[in-house]
């Protein structure tokens, strides 16, 4: 009932505000998204209390918090139903959700200045597609989700975005719904080849893990044909090296409030529907791919972190930064450790924070000077105190300062990659590699703050440079709070991960 | 003892149309110049709506299912010439709602024009044949239904008579029409003279026992001195109803009248065309081969024609061609008729996704059906929105509909859920539709088609999004002013709209009365 009542609230406030005046949209939206955001933090609190020992969800789905199962149609045989459960994978993702876009609703006050309350009602609506991403256990309704997630998306991109953003947005929306498609149809050669009559998760990991038999074309087991297919559906999201070249785009040209949506919630669904699809209900061709994976990954870490070092653009370096951040999350998984995995996952919390962070203050400096470049403006630690002690606080956290929770998911994928198994003895040399990523990250960032914020006060632009309002701050605070709380006492959110992670990597450290 | 209904009733929803359109041309006689619209769209609305309420009360009152299955029998007319079994009501549905939605639209679309009666009496006769089609069990019933839709649609797309687009369209339909519909009587009767028989089951009797059929007493039986079927004969007598069938469902190589006409047609016209005229044209097909033409005996027998080969090679093209072709369009309605006919291939995997002994087809062809449900609601949404368009003078091309979201927001935002549901996104029923028939191809391992859908689904997002960004991302240019906002067209656009998202949580409904529709075959 829990997760049908988050799902209610965030789609008939969209309804609401779409209808409201453009004057109260922000406000209401706001109010209308505190109620899932609240509601989680509570949910969050009976899982962490209650619910800790629950294990994962699509292994022994009868564990599943909050869950609710409804019959819903008979498609020639396959059963599909309203189905829904939280895990310890899921309600992280679920609680990073819900309190991120109440915060870039708010953080959304200041810039977006027309059409509002459709601005805030495609916000809530994306919302509720993201609340069902992560709460669906049901392939069909996490597939309405995660489709769902497009069309708000495209919108709030090709509207209020910047000057390019009409490219950026059908760039975003062809590139997705493609990979979508393929993925599909990776998943589905299976689901035809084995004999499921439930398109719930839970069975469809359990045939997927116990198919035998399976045809094998061109010389490759379907198993492996279909694990492929699923990587590059999945990959285009997070995104991984090559395919990331819608993101760049989106994240430049889509208003900073989506873009905080974008890098805090949206590429954790590709990783999320990878550990979920791939890394459970595939394991085993998982971990016989794993050194191809974890070299694409390593490429993903180096590549995104040379390009961010490459750019003058506020934004453009923290997007890049992103791509470098996902390729240690796919690292993580490939090395089916539970400090691995475990460390991915949490690595997918803590990156939806701090990134989300680092958007919200690359945009609340926008507002204030109208320029994102590098170069074109310094000094700004004077005039803005707040908004640049926390740039420079979320910053380190990026570069992983410990007791920040970037750290604690950085060092546990470390950890746990290096002495993978399914690596063998590509293991240290990979993670290595991967750690190098760090020193670049700390390069660029170091460099980028010190151009801007520090030095003599200079501006390209003629606009006033005064503190930011206390709306836009707020929100930065809240973040900040969490990522040094999710850094300090990382068992808030890794002791349940741990529960729903190693059931999949079989125990041991 | 519960009172049994005679059997002509069966042909109710049929009926209820047929009335209106008498209703219509007896107003007309009465008073010859009325241009009341209120009048005549009211009553064409409440017959097509009579004609939905039987059809939705009989498919869920068990007509069609045998008494052995807890249902009331199937009524059976003129010796078998016609039935009303759970397939016939499933289109008579399709057909009544899209004629409802189209002669709503309609009261504001032909408000000035004259000849408002002969309009509204036009399409109930072409809603009758298509009614009639869809319960037709035999080669004579289907030819005559398929004429009493066709005449009507001739002149439906010519009723802009001072409009050159929309006359030169009319007299092009006109002509491939009789062209196709000469092919498929010389079909008929080739596959009459190799079986003897023009009823379907008689037909699929002559074709399984390879001996000519007669039928006596309204019995199918073997002729005297049991003479063989010629195999050849009717091989060729399939391909020219395959040709007939694929003209009126606008399929490759027979859709070269489609764009003219939906483009030249008015955009209520287009609507019914290539929603209710295509459903019409898909349950002939369905019926002629799942029933006539038992793809499992034609196999065996080796010599005759192994269609649903066909069909793969039709979907695929139709697929390709109609999609790649609405991508380049520069306006907006042709773009619609191009993807018309690349739903049409969609549609063809129900006749495609088969193996060659006949497994499979409840799946492939219960989800051509359900597609074209959904499709009769959110394609014809779509010409709405264009009839709309046009009302308010707003321009053919994707430009002219630039920030057109700012002035209708409600039209705009229905139109979004007609094209993306299209596309195949989940907003709508399109998804699952869509989805259906991606199952049915992979069921029977035809990949070939599962790959064309998929492609071509990707390549739709594209072109229907054009639309989408025109209405909501562009600014408006020129200055256009929209005056009134016309109850008829917005009440037939939002209910099209909101059936199109109901039918993402009741699509249990559409494809379980499909299935069993066409397990009861």
């Amino acid at each position: 009932m829990w997760v049908a009542a988050l799902l209610a609230v965030t789609l008939f406030g969209s309804a609401a505000v779409m209808l409201s005046p453009d004057r109260y949209a922000g406000k209401l939206a706001a109010a209308v998204s505190a109620v899932p955001a609240l509601a989680s933090v509570y949910m969050y609190y009976v899982f962490l209390t209650q619910n800790g020992g629950a294990g994962n969800a699509l292994l022994s789905p009868g564990e599943v918090a909050f869950g609710q199962q409804i019959p819903w149609i008979d498609l020639a045989g396959y059963q599909i139903a309203y189905y829904v459960g939280l895990d310890g994978v899921s309600m992280p993702l679920l609680a990073l959700t819900t309190i991120l876009t109440t915060l870039a609703i708010v953080s959304a006050w200041t810039p977006i200045d027309e059409r509002q309350s459709q601005f805030y009602g495609l916000m809530l609506f994306m919302e509720t597609s993201l609340i069902g991403v992560f709460a669906a256990l049901d392939f069909f309704l996490w597939f309405v989700f995660w489709e769902g997630v497009l069309i708000p998306m495209y919108f709030l991109i090709g509207v209020w975005g910047g000057p390019r953003r009409k490219y950026a947005a059908i760039k975003f929306f062809v590139y997705t719904n493609v990979a979508s498609l393929v993925m599909f149809a990776g998943l589905f050669a299976l689901v035809f080849n084995t004999d499921l009559t439930s398109l719930a998760l839970p069975a469809m990991a359990e045939a997927f893990r116990n198919a035998s038999g399976l045809p094998t074309i061109a010389g490759f087991s379907l198993a492996t044909i279909s694990f492929v297919l699923m990587f590059f559906g999945f990959a285009v999201k997070v995104p991984v090296f090559p395919l990331h070249t819608w993101l760049p785009d989106a994240h430049v040209e889509a208003p900073t409030p989506v873009s905080v949506m974008l890098a805090g919630v949206l590429l954790k669904m590709g990783t999320y529907a990878l550990l979920r699809f791939n890394f459970t209900m595939l394991a085993e061709t998982a971990q016989a791919l794993a050194v191809p994976l974890a070299i694409v990954g390593v490429v993903s870490v180096i590549y995104g972190a040379m390009l961010a070092l490459a750019q003058r653009d506020l934004k453009r370096i923290v997007a890049y930064s992103s791509i470098s951040s996902m390729g240690y999350v796919i690292l993580g998984l490939v090395a089916f450790t539970p400090h691995g995995m475990g460390g991915a996952t949490f690595q997918m919390v803590a990156h939806g924070l701090i990134s989300g962070l680092m958007f919200m203050t690359v945009g609340v400096i926008y507002n204030t000077t109208h320029t994102r470049m590098v170069g074109d403006m310094s000094g700004l630690a004077d005039r803005m105190p707040w908004t640049v002690g926390i740039f420079v606080a979320a910053a380190f956290g990026y570069m992983g300062l410990p007791l920040m929770a970037g750290f604690a998911g950085e060092f546990l994928i470390f950890q746990g990659a290096f002495d993978a198994a399914t690596l063998g003895s590509a293991a240290p040399v990979l993670t290595s590699l991967a750690m190098f990523g760090i020193v670049v990250v700390a390069g660029y960032l170091l460099w980028a703050m010190q151009r801007t914020l520090f030095g003599g006060f200079s501006l390209e632009t003629d606009y006033e440079v005064g503190p930011a309002a206390f709306h836009d701050v707020a929100p930065l605070a809240v973040l900040l709070l969490l990522v040094i709380a999710l850094g300090v006492a990382p068992d808030l959110s890794y002791d349940m991960i741990q529960h729903a992670i190693t059931p999949l990597t079989g125990g041991g450290a | 003892m519960v009172h049994q209904l005679p059997s002509w009733a069966g042909l109710a929803p049929a009926l209820a149309l047929a009335v209106t359109a008498l209703v219509l041309l007896l107003i007309d006689s009465v008073d010859p110049d009325t241009t009341n619209t209120s009048l005549l769209g009211g009553v064409s609305v409440v017959g097509s709506l009579a004609s939905l309420a039987f059809a939705v009360w009989f498919i869920f009152g068990g007509t069609g299912i045998p008494t052995s299955e807890g249902g009331v029998g199937t009524p059976v007319l003129f010796n078998g010439q016609l039935v009303v079994d759970q397939m016939a009501l499933f289109f008579m549905i399709i057909v009544a709602s899209v004629t409802a939605l189209v002669t709503l639209a309609s009261t504001d679309y032909v408000r000035e024009h004259a000849y408002q009666a002969e309009f509204y009496a036009l399409v109930l006769l072409a809603a009758t044949g298509m009614s009639v089609l869809s319960a037709a069990n035999s080669l004579a019933t289907a030819f005559v239904a398929l004429e009493l839709v066709s005449l009507p649609s001739y002149a439906l797309v010519a009723f802009l008579k001072k409009n050159r687009g929309s006359v030169e369209a009319g007299l092009k339909y006109f002509l491939i029409g009789a062209v196709s519909s000469a092919v498929f009587a010389y079909g008929i009767s080739l596959v009459y003279a190799a079986t003897g028989v023009l009823r379907f089951d008689g037909i699929a009797t002559a074709i399984e026992s390879g001996t000519v059929q007669t039928i006596v007493d309204g019995t199918v039986q073997a002729q005297s001195g049991s003479p063989a079927v010629p195999m050849s004969i009717l091989g060729v007598g399939i391909m020219m109803v395959i040709g007939g069938v694929a003209f009126k469902i606008a399929a490759v190589p027979f859709h070269f009248w489609a764009p003219e006409a939906y483009e030249g047609a008015p955009a209520p016209i287009s609507a019914f065309l290539s929603s209710a005229s295509k459903a019409a044209g898909f349950v002939l097909a369905f019926r002629t081969f799942a029933v006539a033409f038992p793809i499992g005996a034609l196999v065996s027998s080796g010599e005759a024609l192994n269609w649903f080969v066909v069909f793969q090679v039709l979907a695929i093209a139709t697929m390709f061609i109609g999609n790649f072709a609405a991508a380049t369009q520069e306006k907006v309605k042709r773009m619609m008729a191009y993807s018309s006919v690349g739903h049409a291939g969609y549609i063809l995997i129900g006749l495609a996704a088969l193996s060659a002994s006949g497994d499979g087809m409840a799946f492939s062809m219960s989800a051509g059906m359900a597609h074209l449900l959904v499709y009769g609601f959110m394609n014809t949404g779509a010409f709405l929105f264009i009839a709309l368009a046009e009302y308010w003078g707003v321009g053919r091309r994707f430009e002219d509909y630039n920030g057109l979201g700012r002035q209708a927001p409600l039209a705009c935002a229905a139109m979004t859920i007609f094209l993306f549901s299209l596309a195949g996104l989940p907003i709508g029923g399109g998804f699952f539709s869509k989805f259906y028939l991606f199952s049915a191809t992979l069921d029977v391992g035809a990949w070939s088609l599962a790959a064309a859908l998929v492609i071509n689904s990707a390549l739709s997002l594209f072109y229907y999004s054009r639309v989408v960004k025109a209405m909501w991302i562009e600014e408006p240019t020129g200055d256009r002013s929209i005056e009134s906002y016309p109850t008829g067209l917005y009440t037939a656009i939002v209910s099209a709209a909101v059936v199109t998202v109901l039918l993402v949580p009741g699509f249990d409904y559409v494809s379980s009365l499909a299935f069993r529709a066409v397990e009861l075959l």
